[in-house]
């Protein structure tokens, strides 16, 4: 239930985090300069001391500082191409986390209320999860008619397991007292179904949905740098975050692959931030303790 | 708006018989005797309280009332069928709220008319007769776990009220609540008990709650459980919280009971039970109190 209150000093908490991560950041970065200078020959000759001989700090000092990447974000910002990349993958994170859901609900529902179907689905399942979704990429890829969809199918898979484990499990330990109380009441087994089942693996797929978009995300923006990105549309950088950040890779343009990685991580905080909001509408049984 | 108005059902009010029921779990190995020989009658339109030790095979002989597992020997007949399986003419309350988490109060105790298709006028109007009588009008749009323990069973009353049933099964439905509460939920129970008195099976093991609640007493030995007594409860109703401490009546039927239960303890205490030690040292010091 954390994550509700936002506002008062939990807001402002995060803003002066963020906030103290972003000058460490810029300093950092910035030790290009700043170590050169002659009172910081101190930790210079540390540095060296322990093997360092470059002139920036190590790690940080590579990556670009913050205000050379929001420049770089300022001259994409009105890039038909980078948000053609946002639109790629967001179409291919809810195509293939929809399809999930539309497939993995019934089917997990399926195997926890269906003994027979338990017996013959399950086995297959469980030789077929421990293999990553990234592993498909090749065989999706000749599969499929289009890339396109073999980067949807993989995503698919991403999200498609999660799901599955989590509603066979929710389903699994709704108690016997709920079953035993509809049944004296004369339920029905489709009353059962619809009115115990469902509500009582609700919460399960809540959760199973929220872990499922996160891989998603790790799944799409991988499958995009190996695939090479599908559509290529508004000049380099029109196949999905994850093509963005490999091309500005190639591209040798540093800052853009950090705008890239922001973006994504932008992207998704706002869709599990959406899944919250929804899951927290579809079970609000849960909330009210 | 029913405040004044009493909604009655049509009340059938049913009865069980148990005969000669023995139930064991394990196999002849290592077989485990829970209820032996066992024979009771759960009178009509009667309110039957079953008193017996922890453990001594109340919640068993439950389980075979409400059909969910049949008896090693011996018939249970309901209205002279022998009983197969659940059925809703029977309605059982167990010890934990069974009450649905995902859905409201209302919703609750609409459950079963929903279920059958039911949901004529007449079910709302008793629906609504039944929240206020148990104190839940306000909170009929709260979800489970937004009611206090008390709440949640008397919410748990009402749901299997509206449904009918020919009898009502409970087990230890008021345990773990408070003193105060329980106290409480005795006088709306007894309210609707007497309010259309239909068949009810009630299984506790506090003694006051039994005088309390009982017109027949059954008494329980210890594991394999039999019938050890049957005492007739005839205070008159309605009771008041007080009758228990301060009725002659009430009073001498709770010395009868506890010198039963006593001599139960006393048996299974010289074969070593930790339990029963517990209640003949509670029951010494209640003796020589009264
Ligand atoms: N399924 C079972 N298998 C084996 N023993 C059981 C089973 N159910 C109950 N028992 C035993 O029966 C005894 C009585 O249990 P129970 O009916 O719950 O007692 P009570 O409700 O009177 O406290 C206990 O000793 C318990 O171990
Ligand atoms: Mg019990």
């Amino acid at each position: 239930m954390a994550g509700r209150k936002w506002g008062g000093t939990l807001l402002w908490r995060g803003v002066a985090s963020i906030t103290v991560f972003l000058v460490f950041w810029e300093i950092g970065s910035l030790s290009k300069v700043w170590l050169k200078w002659e009172t910081f020959a101190w930790l210079k000759e540390m540095l060296v001391s322990i093997g360092w001989t470059k002139n920036y700090l190590p790690w940080i000092g590579a990556v670009p500082a913050p205000t050379e990447v929001l420049l770089a974000w300022g001259k994409v910002i009105d890039d038909v191409g980078y948000w053609h990349s946002w639109y790629m993958s967001c179409l291919r994170v809810l195509g293939g986390f929809i399809a999930a859901m539309v497939i993995g609900i019934p089917f997990g529902l399926l195997l926890a209320v269906n003994r027979t179907a338990f017996g013959i689905g399950f086995p297959v399942f469980e030789v077929l999860r421990p293999i990553p979704p990234l592993a498909w990429v090749p065989a999706s890829i000749i599969f499929w008619p289009t890339q396109e969809l073999s980067i949807a199918f993989v995503t698919f898979l991403g999200a498609f397991y999660t799901i599955v484990i989590n509603v066979i499990g929710g389903a699994r330990s709704i108690d016997t007292r709920y079953f035993q109380a509809a049944q004296s009441m004369g339920s029905s087994s489709w009353d059962i179904f619809r009115r115990i089942i469902l509500p009582g693996t609700l919460p399960s797929i809540v959760v199973g949905s929220a872990v499922g978009m996160g891989i998603t995300w790790e799944v799409v923006v991988a499958a995009e740098m190996i695939s090479g990105g599908g559509s290529q549309i508004g000049g380099t950088s029109g196949g999905g975050l994850g093509f963005f950040i490999w091309n500005s890779y190639v591209g040798g343009s540093y800052e853009q692959i950090v705008v890239g990685m922001i973006s994504i991580g932008i992207a998704g905080f706002i869709s599990s931030e959406l899944l919250r909001t929804l899951g927290h509408r579809v079970t609000p049984w849960l909330r009210l303790r | 708006m029913n405040e004044g108005k009493v909604v009655k059902p049509k009340i059938e009010a049913g009865e069980i018989v148990v005969e000669n029921v023995d139930k064991f779990y394990g196999d002849h190995h290592f077989r485990k005797e829970v209820v032996k020989d066992c024979s009771f009658k759960i009178e009509r339109a009667k309110l039957t309280v079953m008193i017996g030790p922890s453990g001594c095979g109340k919640s068993t002989l439950i389980r075979l009332l409400a059909g969910f597992e049949k008896p090693s020997a011996g018939v249970i007949t309901i209205d002279g069928k022998p009983i197969d399986g659940p059925g809703r003419e029977r309605l059982v309350l167990f010890q934990e709220t069974a009450l649905f988490p995902w859905m409201t109060t209302y919703d609750n105790i609409l459950y079963g008319p929903r279920a059958r298709g039911e949901l004529t006028k007449e079910t709302l109007e008793l629906a609504e007769f039944l929240l206020s009588k148990v104190g839940l009008k306000e909170f009929r749009k709260k979800y489970p776990t937004q009611l206090s323990g008390g709440m949640q069973r008397r919410a748990e009353l009402a749901r299997a009220m509206i449904n009918n049933p020919r009898i009502m099964i409970l087990d230890e439905p008021f345990r773990g609540l408070d003193a105060m509460t329980k106290e409480l939920m005795w006088e709306y129970y007894s309210a609707l008990y007497e309010e259309n008195r239909r068949t009810n099976f009630f299984v506790t093991t506090d003694i006051d709650e039994a005088i309390f609640l009982a017109d027949r007493l059954l008494i329980m030995s210890n594991i394999p459980t039999q019938v050890r007594a049957v005492l007739e409860v005839d205070i008159p109703r309605p009771r008041k919280l007080t009758d228990i401490v301060e009725n002659d009546r009430a009073n001498e039927i709770k010395m009868q009971a506890l010198s039963i239960l006593h001599e139960e303890a006393m048996k299974s205490f010289s074969r070593g039970s930790k339990a029963a030690a517990d209640f003949v040292e509670a029951y010494s010091k209640r003796s020589a109190k009264a």
